[in-house]
């Protein structure tokens, strides 16, 4: 199946309110091996100048994901996600998520082009507290493996 | 956790000592559960064998956290990031063995912004192959 390159510009709804916790912090943190404190303790994360612990750089995925799957999972897309690698990752933060942060995840298709037999899509996704302050913004881009010029 | 490094300290072309990160089969199956990425290829040799890749292959993210750590041990604060972009070159394989896969990120000060802003380009080496290119961080330092 081919993917639906009508898709590119299409915006999705925002994701539902995603509250930040400390567990799943610490939890994201053990699971890319990063000991590092102000992850799990808050009175490190306080000393440090944060108001409970933080997340690494690069745990705003986990709401992205939610996001961008929105998309991906869209039968009119008409991606096959076992055909899909990463291509590119950018993150441009205004701050570190926290501990405590209750935020969304909103999505737009920015681009889909065809490279070669691979089908390549771009997507933003803007990650904003629920009270409307920008906290950070994705930028991915997805391939989907040897797939263009299938049949439609 | 290293020192707080200051931007007059820093000086641009410097080369950061390379530092060498561990992967097993158990840390994707972690980082599956820790991002919610479930995606087969990163646990099921037999289907990621089927979609024509050599094996298992580790999340990019699970490779860009490991090269966010190389610059945040560095930088001595992990929110002092501002921006961070990766181009994921090659995939990490990552076998069903008794043996680690490492994950070797080297960095250079590109760049000195205002703002008190340092540019660290990185690069990621595994088995062989260069599996980051184009990859900057952007840190604002005291």
């Amino acid at each position: 199946m081919a993917v639906n390159k009508d898709y590119a510009g299409r915006s999705f709804a925002a994701t539902e309110p995603y509250e930040v916790s400390r567990v799943k912090i610490a939890e994201f943190a053990t699971a890319i091996g990063d000991p590092n404190p102000v992850y799990r303790d808050r009175d490190a994360a306080v000393a440090a100048g944060y108001p409970d612990v933080i997340a690494p750089p690069t745990f705003p995925i986990v709401v992205t994901m939610a996001a961008s799957g929105q998309a991906i999972a869209d039968p009119g897309l008409g991606i096959n996600y076992a055909l899909v690698v990463h291509g590119e990752q950018r993150f441009s933060y205004a701050r570190p998520l926290h501990a405590g942060d209750v935020v969304t995840a909103q999505s737009t298709i920015e681009t889909i082009k065809t490279l070669g037999r691979n089908v390549v899509m771009t997507t933003r996704t803007e990650v904003r507290t629920v009270d409307g302050e920008q906290v950070c913004t994705a930028y991915s881009t997805l391939v989907e493996r040897g797939t263009a010029g299938e049949a439609e | 956790m290293s020192a707080v490094v200051k931007y007059a300290d820093v000086e641009a072309g410097a080369e950061l000592p390379p530092a060498s990160y561990p992967v097993a089969r158990l840390d994707l199956i972690k980082y599956c559960g820790a991002s919610g990425d479930f995606n087969v290829i990163h646990w099921n040799e037999r289907i990621a064998k089927a979609v024509g890749l050599p094996d298992v292959i580790a999340h990019g993210m699970f490779t860009m956290a490991q090269a966010a750590r190389y610059v945040t041990d560095w930088a001595g604060d992990p929110g002092a990031m501002t921006e961070f972009g990766v181009r994921f070159s090659a995939p990490v394989v990552v076998p069903d063995d008794d043996a680690f896969v490492s994950i070797e990120v080297s960095g250079t000060i590109e760049e000195k912004l205002d703002g008190n802003r340092v540019v660290v380009a990185l690069t990621a080496r595994s088995g062989g192959d260069k599996v980051l290119t184009r990859s900057r961080a952007v840190v604002r330092l005291p």
